[in-house]
C-alpha cells in the first residue's frame, strides 16, 4: 500500500531544506553581496573594522553562494576577441635571423654571403651566393631545430627548412604552430585575466572559444571601449639594437630593419633591427623607482635567459645605443656604458610618476604575446538591467500566481499539495543555480518561467492518472499508488527528451543561450525530484493523516 | 466543484479524417516556406553582423530626426524604431538603431560607433546609450552555422530516443511533428517580421522540447493501449489514448501558456521576440501532436505485438525455482 521508507523521508526533506537553504541568500542578495565583497577583501589582507562591520551583515554559518547575474541583468561590457596566432609565428622568425646568420657565417667558404630577403610574416628567407654550399647550409640551419614540446608534437620538430635554389626558407613545422597556438592562447587568457584582476571588477568571466578566441565579460563596467582599454591590444615591449636615426616615418630601413619614432620627441625615428636582443617576456618583475637624478623611471629584472642573452648583448656592444621599445614606440635610446650582467636594468625617460607607475603595471601584467581582432562587443547600461530585471520579477510573480490558482482550482487540495511541490521546485532551482554559481540571464529568467508552466505538467500527469483510476472503481489508496505508477514511464521519456534539447542547447549555445539551457535543464530535473517525491511525501503524509474513504481529485 | 478544461468522459473522433489533417498541415508548411522564401527572416545583428544602438531620452523621439543625423554618416542601411512597452515611465522614451556590417570589415569598430553616437547626441543632448552591441560578419555567419546545426541535432538526439524507447514509426511521427512545428515558427517569424537572433534559437530549441513532451506523453499512452486491447484497430487505440489524455494536454498547455502570457505582456521588450515564439510554439506544438505526430503514426500502422518474450516461452531451462 501506500509507504514510503523512514529513511527515504528523512533523505527527501533533507534535500530540500538544504536546496532551499542554497536559495535563501538570494533573497537578502544586496546584504548578501556585501559581506561577500568585505570577506574577499579581508582575505585579501584588508582586515579594517569597516570590512568587518560589512561582513557582519551576514551571518558566517550560513550559505553565502548567490546566483550571478548575467550582463543582460546586471549591465556591463562583453567581449568577443579572436587572437592573432600568426603574429607569434611572425616574432619567432624574426627572432630566428641572428641565430641562422650565427651559425652560417662560420661557414661563409662554403655557403658564400648570407642576405636576409624581404620575407612574407612567418617565414624566414635567406639567400646565399653559393648555390653548392646549400646542402651544408641545410643541414646547419635543420640543426637550429628542436624537439616540439606537446603531446600531439611528440618526435617532431619546430621548424621546417627548405631550399629553393639559392634561397634558404625556414618556417614553423605544423607541430610547432599548432603548440604555439595552444601557448599563445593560454598566455593570452593569463595575461588578460591578470589585468582585469587588476582593475577590482566582480565575477568577471574570461573564457577560450574555440581554437583561437577569448571571451571576456565584465560586469559592472561603463563601456566595451573601455574593457579594450584594460586589456589592451598590443603593449609589447622589446629592447632592439639601433642601426641609426632617421628624419622621418618613410626612410629605408633595409631589410630586416624597421623604422619606429620615439615616444616623446616629436619628428625623431630610429632604424632598429627588428630581431629583438630580449622581450618583455622574459621580464619578471619592474617597479617604479627613480634614477639618479630623482626623476621617475622603473627597474626592471630579467628571467635567468634574458639576463645571459641581455648580458651577453651589452657586453659585446659597450658604446653603442640601444633602444627600449613599448608599442611600437621609442621610449629611450641610450648608449651602452658598461656590460649589464646581473639582469636587471633601469628605464629612464621623460615620465611623471603616475607614468612609471602605470608601465611597471603593465611590463609585470607582461605584454600580450599577440594581437587581437574584436568580433564581437556588447555595452549594456546598468539602466536597461535594472529594466528587465525589474519586468522579469514582476513577470514570474504574476505567472506564478496564475499557475497556483489555476491548479488549485482544477485539483482542489491535491493541486495544492501540487503548489507546495511547485514553491519548492523555484527554491530548488535558485538553490542549484548558486551552488554551482551559475549566471542568471533575461532568457534564463524566461527559462524559470517556462518551468512554472511545465513543471506543474508531471502532477497533472499524476493527477489524471488517479482520476482515471478512481473512476475504474479503485479504493483512494491504490488509486494514488497506482498514479503514480502508471504516470512514471511518461514522465520520464518526456522530461528526458526535453533535457536533451537542453543539453544540446548548452554544449552549442553561447552566452545568453547557455543561462537559458542551465536553467531551464536543472528546472527539469527540480520537477521531475518534486513531483515524483515531494507531492507524493505530501499525499502519503496527508493519507495517513486522515484516511479517507473517498477521495476527490 | 473542480475546474475543469475537457468533459470529463469524451469520445472525440480524432481521426475521421487524417488525410484532411494533415493536408492542412502541409498547406500551412508549404505556405510557410514560400513566405520565408519570400519575405525571409528578418535578422539580428548575431546572424547578419552590424551594430545595434538602444538610446533613451526623456523627449519624445522624432524617428526621422534620428534619420536624417545618421544618413549624413554614409552608414549604409540604418533602421530606427521608436519601442513602446508598458512597462515604460512617462517621460522613457525608447528607441533601437540598427547599422548594418560595414562593407569589407571582418571585426568591429569602435569608431562607427562613436560617430554614430556624436550624431544623435547633437539630435537629443540629453540621450543615454543603455546598450551599444556590435557583431562582425565574421562571427555571425558562424553563428547562424552552429544554430542549424544546434537545431538539426537536437531532432536527431529525439529521434533516435524515441526510436530506442518506442518503434520507428513514433520516432518518425514524433519527428515530421516537430519539423512541422520548427518551420511554422519560421514562417510565423518572417510573416511578421520580428527579429531574428540568437535567443529566438533558443525559443526554436524550447518548442522542440515541448512539443517532443506533449508527443511522447500521447504516444506513451498508445502503446499501453495497444498492449492493453490488442484485438481493438489502430484508429480506436489512437482515438481513445487522445481522449484519455486530452484533459492533461489541455491543463498543461494552459498553465504554460499563463506563464509564457505573463511574460509576454510583463516581461519587458526586451525578451517579447523569444517569448512570442514560445506561445507560438506550445500552441503548434499541442496542434502537432495530435493532427500531426498521431495521424502520421496512423498513417504509418504499427507492430501490434508489444509482449516480450515471457520467462515461461523465453527460457528454454524452465522455471526452475518451482
Amino acid at each position: 500500500m501506500l509507504q514510503i521508507d523512514l529513511w527515504k523521508r528523512v533523505l527527501i526533506w533533507a534535500t530540500v531544506v538544504v536546496g532551499l537553504l542554497l536559495a535563501m541568500p538570494n533573497g537578502f542578495y544586496t546584504r548578501v553581496e556585501q559581506h561577500n565583497d568585505a570577506v574577499k577583501l579581508i582575505e585579501a589582507g584588508a582586515d579594517t573594522s569597516e570590512n568587518r562591520d560589512a561582513a557582519s551583515v551576514w551571518p558566517d554559518y550560513l550559505p553565502s553562494g548567490l546566483v550571478n547575474l548575467g550582463l543582460d541583468l546586471r549591465g556591463g561590457a562583453h567581449l568577443l576577441a579572436e587572437v592573432q596566432v600568426q603574429d607569434v609565428y611572425a616574432s619567432r622568425m624574426e627572432a630566428l635571423w641572428p641565430e641562422v646568420r650565427d651559425i652560417l657565417r662560420p661557414e661563409r667558404a662554403t655557403v658564400g654571403t648570407i642576405r636576409l630577403q624581404p620575407s612574407p610574416a612567418g617565414e624566414l628567407r635567406v639567400r646565399i651566393s653559393e648555390e653548392a654550399g646549400m646542402t651544408r647550409a641545410l643541414e646547419l640551419v635543420r640543426g637550429l631545430a628542436r624537439p616540439v614540446v606537446s603531446l600531439t608534437g611528440a618526435g617532431t620538430t619546430d621548424l621546417e627548412v627548405r631550399g629553393e635554389g639559392n634561397v634558404l626558407v625556414v618556417t614553423l613545422s605544423e607541430a610547432e604552430q599548432r603548440a604555439t597556438d595552444e601557448r599563445t592562447i593560454q598566455q593570452s587568457l593569463e595575461i588578460i585575466r591578470r589585468r582585469i584582476d587588476a582593475v577590482g571588477t566582480r565575477e568577471p568571466t574570461i573564457q577560450r572559444q574555440g581554437a583561437d578566441r577569448i571571451l571576456i565579460q565584465v560586469p559592472g563596467l561603463g563601456s566595451a571601449q573601455e574593457l579594450k582599454d584594460i586589456i589592451g591590444t598590443t603593449a609589447q615591449l622589446t629592447f632592439q639594437p639601433v642601426v641609426g636615426r632617421a628624419a622621418s616615418a618613410d626612410a629605408s630601413a633595409g631589410v630586416g630593419n624597421e623604422v619606429l619614432p620615439s615616444l616623446d620627441q616629436e619628428g625623431v625615428f630610429y632604424i632598429l633591427e627588428q630581431a629583438p636582443v630580449v622581450t618583455g617576456e622574459e621580464l619578471v618583475d619592474a617597479q617604479p623607482a627613480f634614477d639618479q637624478n630623482g626623476r621617475p623611471a622603473v627597474n626592471f629584472r630579467f628571467n635567468p635567459q634574458g639576463a645571459v642573452k641581455f648580458g651577453d648583448y651589452t657586453a659585446a656592444n659597450i658604446g653603442s645605443p640601444f633602444a627600449i621599445v613599448l608599442d611600437d614606440e621609442v621610449i629611450s635610446a641610450p648608449v651602452i656604458q658598461t656590460h649589464i650582467s646581473g639582469g636587471s636594468g633601469i628605464i629612464t625617460g621623460n615620465f611623471t610618476v603616475e607614468e612609471s607607475t602605470n608601465l611597471a603595471v603593465l611590463l609585470r601584467a607582461g605584454a600580450l604575446p599577440a594581437g587581437m581582432e574584436f568580433l564581437e562587443e556588447r555595452t549594456i547600461g546598468p539602466e536597461l538591467g535594472q529594466d528587465s530585471i525589474d519586468a522579469g520579477k514582476i513577470a514570474t510573480i504574476v505567472a506564478f500566481a496564475a499557475v497556483l490558482i489555476f491548479m488549485l482550482l482544477s485539483y482542489g487540495l491535491f493541486g495544492a499539495f501540487a503548489n507546495i511541490a511547485l514553491i519548492i521546485n523555484i527554491g530548488l532551482i535558485f538553490g542549484l543555480l548558486s551552488l554551482i554559481g551559475a549566471t542568471l540571464t533575461l532568457p534564463g529568467i524566461a527559462g524559470i518561467v517556462l518551468t512554472v508552466g511545465m513543471a506543474v505538467d508531471a502532477n497533472v500527469l499524476i493527477f489524471e492518472r488517479i482520476r482515471e483510476e478512481l473512476k475504474a472503481g479503485k479504493k483512494p489508496a491504490r488509486a494514488i499508488e497506482l498514479g503514480y505508477e502508471k504516470a512514471l514511464s511518461a514522465i520520464v521519456d518526456a522530461n528526458i527528451t526535453t533535457f536533451i534539447t537542453a543539453v544540446i542547447l548548452y554544449v552549442m549555445g553561447s552566452g545568453p543561450v547557455r543561462g537559458f539551457a542551465v536553467t531551464l535543464g536543472i528546472g527539469i530535473l527540480t520537477s521531475v525530484f518534486t513531483a515524483i517525491f515531494v507531492t507524493r511525501l505530501l499525499i502519503v503524509m496527508w493519507y495517513e493523516r486522515r484516511r479517507p474513504k473517498q477521495i476527490e481529485v | 466543484m473542480r475546474l475543469r478544461l475537457v468533459p470529463e468522459n469524451t469520445a472525440w473522433d480524432f481521426f475521421s479524417r487524417p488525410t484532411l489533417w494533415l493536408g492542412i498541415s502541409a498547406v500551412m508548411i508549404v505556405l510557410a516556406l514560400v513566405s520565408f522564401g519570400v519575405r525571409g527572416l528578418n535578422y539580428g545583428i548575431d546572424f547578419k553582423g552590424g551594430t545595434t544602438i538602444r538610446t533613451e531620452s526623456t523627449q519624445a523621439i522624432d524617428v526621422a530626426q534620428y534619420r536624417d543625423a545618421l544618413g549624413a554618416l554614409d552608414l549604409g542601411d540604418v533602421v530606427i524604431s521608436e519601442v513602446f512597452d508598458p512597462n515604460f515611465r512617462e517621460d522613457q522614451h525608447v528607441a533601437m538603431v540598427r547599422i548594418e556590417a560595414q562593407d569589407g570589415q571582418e571585426a568591429v569598430t569602435s569608431d562607427l560607433i562613436d560617430t554614430a553616437r556624436t550624431a544623435l547626441q547633437t539630435v537629443s543632448p540629453d540621450i543615454k546609450f543603455v546598450s551599444v552591441e556590435s557583431v562582425g560578419p565574421k562571427v555571425s555567419g558562424e553563428l547562424i552555422q552552429t544554430a542549424a546545426i544546434a537545431v538539426a541535432l537536437a531532432i536527431g538526439a529525439v529521434l533516435f530516443y524515441i526510436w530506442l524507447r518506442f518503434e520507428w514509426q513514433f520516432a518518425l511521427g514524433a519527428v515530421i511533428a516537430l519539423v512541422h512545428d520548427v518551420v511554422l515558427t519560421i514562417g510565423v517569424f518572417s510573416e511578421v517580421g520580428i527579429r531574428f537572433d540568437l535567443s529566438i534559437i533558443a525559443a526554436l530549441l524550447t518548442i522542440v522540447g515541448y512539443s517532443l513532451n506533449d508527443t511522447v506523453v500521447v504516444f506513451d499512452r498508445v502503446r499501453e493501449n495497444l498492449i492493453k486491447y490488442k484485438s481493438k484497430d489502430l484508429k480506436e487505440v489512437l482515438n481513445l489514448s487522445i481522449n484519455e489524455t486530452l484533459s492533461r494536454t489541455f491543463m498543461t498547455s494552459v498553465t504554460t501558456l499563463l506563464a509564457l502570457i505573463a511574460l509576454f505582456v510583463l516581461g519587458g521588450d526586451v525578451i517579447r521576440g523569444f517569448v512570442f515564439a514560445m506561445i507560438w510554439g506550445v500552441v503548434v506544438g499541442t496542434y502537432s501532436s495530435i493532427f500531426v505526430a498521431s495521424a502520421v503514426l496512423m498513417k504509418l500502422g504499427v507492430k501490434r505485438d508489444w509482449s516480450k518474450p515471457t520467462d515461461t516461452t523465453g527460457n528454454q531451462y524452465g522455471n526452475i525455482d518451482a
